[in-house]
């Protein structure tokens, strides 16, 4: 097992390696990149520079005066130790910026996911149980729509009925316009109703796959020989549903569950955009098309991390909740 | 697998139930047929293929039927009322001077004030100036020369000469007549005397003409006519006189008067008017015609807000006037072409026009086509590579595996969305022809989505592997590439059916939802998700919800046509799941 884990580190640090150089490569080939903007933005005011003298003088202060992989070897030797440079856009190092944006997605993304849990399973389980009937057929049609909606269109259907035909929530942002004159409790209470449309939307949009895929493993579960010798030993349905149903469906639920939490922080990019609220999405978002590259790079890296960790912690979830496994 | 389990269990109960007719053994045999008949029992899958048929017919018939264009764009005629030009009753007076002659500025505020205080002469700086009253509206300004005195006691006139102008029998006439009249003076050969009273006597004196006071306004009728000073002074004594014709610069006009105006013509031409109101055109570069003047005339007089004009090409304009006290604003109905933007839903656009004035139900019919393409595009393109990476991967194992294993990692860590932002941003910096990034789109989409394919396949292929049936392709000598990909791959097509289905909608979704951020398909090529892209104008997304509520709606039901059917398949291929 330690053996299994080790081993598994290792690989995706090769692995953030590729993504990062990948990534570092694309952004490099950007061919009018934040550098370039920021030089002509300068050469135009009065008694400046030329373009060309700012450009060079720009590139060597970015460090981007150095070939491709030069400067991908520069970046990741700081990166290594935790050092991911000053965000261009922001002019601010880029980890200070991360930490004062993060705790919005994951605010968004914990709520979410509390909330997809409440719903998701029980009705994914309820499905399985009455298969074939109306019950399961409106949770699967359920289901598909949360999958198949546009998360922009949800958006802003929602924004649509709640913000302007009903008035209840502002269109934009995190804050409303007395948020400096609230009390403390004043001013959580104006953050959590700023959430509550973007978690409605990313409730929607992710609850439909936790509800397939509980159902699925349900009426797994429910094939089993087990399940039959339950039965056959003449045990109440609600029993055989509760105990040993629902327990055994719970390993890859629990498995799926525990490997989507690093997602917590990844922020919903969409989302968040579209509601302004200032998370890590839309912060990158913002960088991305102003061609930051620290902070992009550090977001993507990021990202990359979070799902090697997804994926790390699935495997350890199910050898901790699978005896089975173990053995193996 | 399970297709022939079911099979057995499906023959052993059509078995107990009645005897194997033929009907009943082509219906049991066939798998395929199976599957056809569990898939269309499921009403779901059954929705999903209506949906996806009726979207194919809507996007690649209905662009076909629609009477519009993509790219056609709809104009519309707006009216808008300009201010065209103003009127006003003139009160100003205007002054002619005679020939040779300067009526001083100073003398002409004197002269207002004699006017208003209704007295006869005034004097200005040494100068005393006699005010003749021919109209209302016109004063003839003189300088007086006494020439002689009358006496009348008991009927009985006597003139006294004391200039060097002779009493005629002709001036002692019309001297009388303008007494007996009432009058203030008379004219005699041209010359006009003034009669002054000074105790018993009356003081005829020479009127020597300073200037013409008017508060009428000369028209011309072309641009170029310029009147002169002599033109007016006689124009103006011709109407005060009533006369039908007068002599100016040698040439004879003749006039005609209507109303408070008067019309001048020149050897049987219009030439000019006057008139007591002053109409002036609010922009430099247009000269209003006499007609038209004369024709807001009347409509001023007659109160009418409202005003058709006949030009000269025949057109009828219309006007609007608007009085504000003494003045009069002329508006005109201009009608500019503007583009139809925004029009709500009518029969003629059954889904309203959008912002660049293009219709929307044609537009939602050519983005359905090319979201639909580029969902197929990009999953041939996906499920090719992943076959053939999964295929090569799972077959071969070992460093190869390792290898494609390693390369699926790799892709499958770097987040897509933030790529696509990012080469999104690259096409723009570009400035790609739109027409060229579609086609970049879907390999970037189909790049970024194999690998997802290729770890099923491999997953699929390695159990396969090591079953009896690749041992005997192994025994018979066949191919290694015939080994894969006729007896490996085929066993993965179920897998793969479904895959590519529920492919299909996410790409859709990736799509739209790219060209919502405007990063995938660009203007002026439709595309469902930059239908939708309307709404980050917040005006659009309150006021016009025929544009962005219907596209999205068909984003949503494609992609669940898409999704149905992928469900509808995968319970169709394995029936294990049915309880």
């Amino acid at each position: 097992m330690k053996k299994f884990v080790i081993r598994r580190l290792l690989q995706s640090i090769v692995i953030l390696f590729f993504v990062s150089f990948i990534i570092y490569g694309i952004m490099r080939c950007m061919p009018s990149s934040y550098v370039e903007t920021q030089a002509r933005i300068l050469s135009t005011k009065p008694g400046a520079k030329t373009y060309q003298e700012w450009i060079d003088q720009l590139n060597k202060a970015y460090g981007l005066d150095v070939g491709v992989l030069q400067g991908y070897i520069k970046w990741a030797s700081k990166a290594i130790v935790g050092d991911f440079g000053d965000s261009w856009y922001w002019n601010l190092p880029v980890t200070v910026k991360f930490s004062k944006v993060i705790w919005h997605s994951f605010a968004l993304g914990f709520a979410s996911f509390i909330l997809e849990i409440i719903i998701a399973i029980p009705l994914g389980i309820l499905s399985a149980k009455k298969q074939y009937s109306k019950t399961d057929y409106a949770v699967t049609v359920l289901a598909l729509i949360g999958i198949s909606i546009p998360s922009f269109f949800l958006a802003t259907l929602l924004k649509y009925v709640f913000s302007i035909k009903l008035g209840w929530f502002d269109l934009f942002g995190v804050v409303g316009r007395m948020h400096e004159q609230l009390s403390a409790i004043g001013q959580f209470l104006d953050i959590a109703k700023h959430y509550v449309l973007p978690v409605i939307t990313l409730t929607i949009i992710s609850m439909g796959s936790l509800m397939r895929y509980t159902r699925t493993n349900m009426l797994e579960v429910l094939n089993a020989d087990y399940i039959r010798t339950a039965r056959a030993k003449g045990l109440a349905e609600k029993k055989v549903i509760n105990y040993h149903a629902f327990r055994n469906t719970l390993i890859p639920i629990i498995t799926l569950l525990g490997s989507s939490i690093p997602n917590l922080f990844a922020g919903a990019m969409v989302t968040e955009t579209i509601f302004q609220i200032p998370g890590i999405g839309y912060t990158s978002y913002q960088s991305m098309i102003q061609g930051d590259i620290p902070f992009t790079m550090f977001y993507i890296v990021f990202l990359a991390f979070l799902t090697l960790l997804g994926t790390i912690i699935a495997d350890i979830l199910y050898a901790v909740v699978d005896p089975r496994v173990r053995i193996n | 697998m399970a297709n022939i389990e079911n099979k057995k269990n499906n023959n052993q109960d059509s078995n107990k139930a009645n005897a194997l007719d033929d009907e009943q053994r082509v219906l049991v045999l066939s798998p395929g047929m199976l599957v056809t008949k569990r898939f269309l029992r499921n009403h779901l899958a059954l929705v999903g293929l209506i949906i996806i048929v009726f979207m194919f017919s809507f996007s690649f018939i209905g662009g076909v039927l629609s009477p519009y264009g993509e790219r056609e764009v709809f104009r519309t005629y707006e009216t808008a009322l300009k201010d065209y030009a103003g009127a006003s009753i003139n009160k100003e007076y205007q002054f002619t001077d005679a020939k040779e002659k300067e009526f001083p500025a100073l003398a002409k505020a004197d002269m207002i004030l004699a006017i208003n205080k209704d007295s006869d002469s005034f004097t200005s700086g040494d100068v005393v100036y006699t005010l003749i009253k021919e109209t209302e509206r016109m004063y003839r300004i003189v300088q007086l020369k006494e020439v002689g005195s009358v006496m009348t006691v008991k009927g009985i006139t006597s003139f006294n000469q004391t200039g060097d102008v002779l009493f005629t029998d002709s001036m002692k006439e019309a001297y009388a007549n303008a007494v007996a009249a009432d009058g203030q003076s008379f004219e005699v050969e041209n010359v006009t005397y003034v009669i002054t009273k000074s105790g018993k006597m009356d003081i005829i004196s020479l009127a020597e003409e300073v200037s013409i006071a008017t508060t009428m306004i000369f028209h011309t009728y072309t641009k170029d006519t310029s009147l002169t000073s002599e033109f007016k002074v006689e124009a103006q004594k011709a109407i005060a006189k009533n006369q039908t014709s007068f002599e100016a610069d040698g040439l004879t006009y003749t006039l005609e008067i209507r109303d408070q105006s008067a019309l001048f013509y020149l050897e049987g031409k219009e030439y000019a008017s006057a008139s007591e109101y002053s109409i002036k055109a609010i922009a430099s570069d247009v000269f209003l015609s006499i007609d038209f003047k004369l024709a807001l005339e009347q409509a001023i007089r007659s109160n009418k807000t409202k005003l058709a004009f006949t030009n000269e090409l025949g057109e009828i304009e219309q006007y609007v006037i608007e009085r504000n006290h003494t003045q009069y604003t002329v508006k005109r109905e201009v009608s500019t072409q503007v583009n139809n933007t925004y029009e709500s839903p009518s029969l003629k656009h059954w889904l309203g026009t959008d912002g660049n004035g293009m219709d929307v139900m044609t537009r939602l019919m050519y983005g359905g086509r090319i979201s639909l393409l580029i969902g197929f595009v990009v999953v041939i393109l996906e499920i090719v590579l992943g076959i053939l990476i999964g295929g090569v991967s799972g077959y071969f194992g070992g460093w190869m595996d390792t290898f494609c294993m390693r390369m699926v990692d790799v892709f499958n860590c770097i987040p897509s969305m933030p790529l696509y932002i990012i080469l999104g941003a690259i096409m723009d910096f570009m400035k790609i022809n739109p027409s060229i990034r579609i086609y970049f789109l879907c390999v970037v989409l189909g790049i970024l989505t194999w690998p997802k394919v290729a770890r099923m396949v491999r997953g699929q292929i390695l159990s396969l592997r090591e079953q009896e049936f690749m041992i005997a392709t192994e025994a018979t000598g066949i191919r290694t590439s015939k080994r894969i990909f006729k007896h490996l791959i085929p066993n993965v097509i179920p897998q793969i059916v479904v895959m590519a289905t529920m492919g299909l909608g996410d790409v859709i979704l990736l799509e739209a939802t790219l060209s919502f951020f405007g990063l995938g398909v660009k203007y002026p090529y439709a595309s469902w998700g930059n239908i939708v892209n309307a709404v980050n104008d917040v005006y659009v997304m309150t006021n016009f919800w025929f544009i962005w509520i219907p596209a999205g709606l068909l984003i949503l039901i494609t992609v669940l046509g898409f999704n149905f059917i992928g469900d509808g398949l995968r319970d169709a291929f394995d029936p294990k799941m049915k309880r």
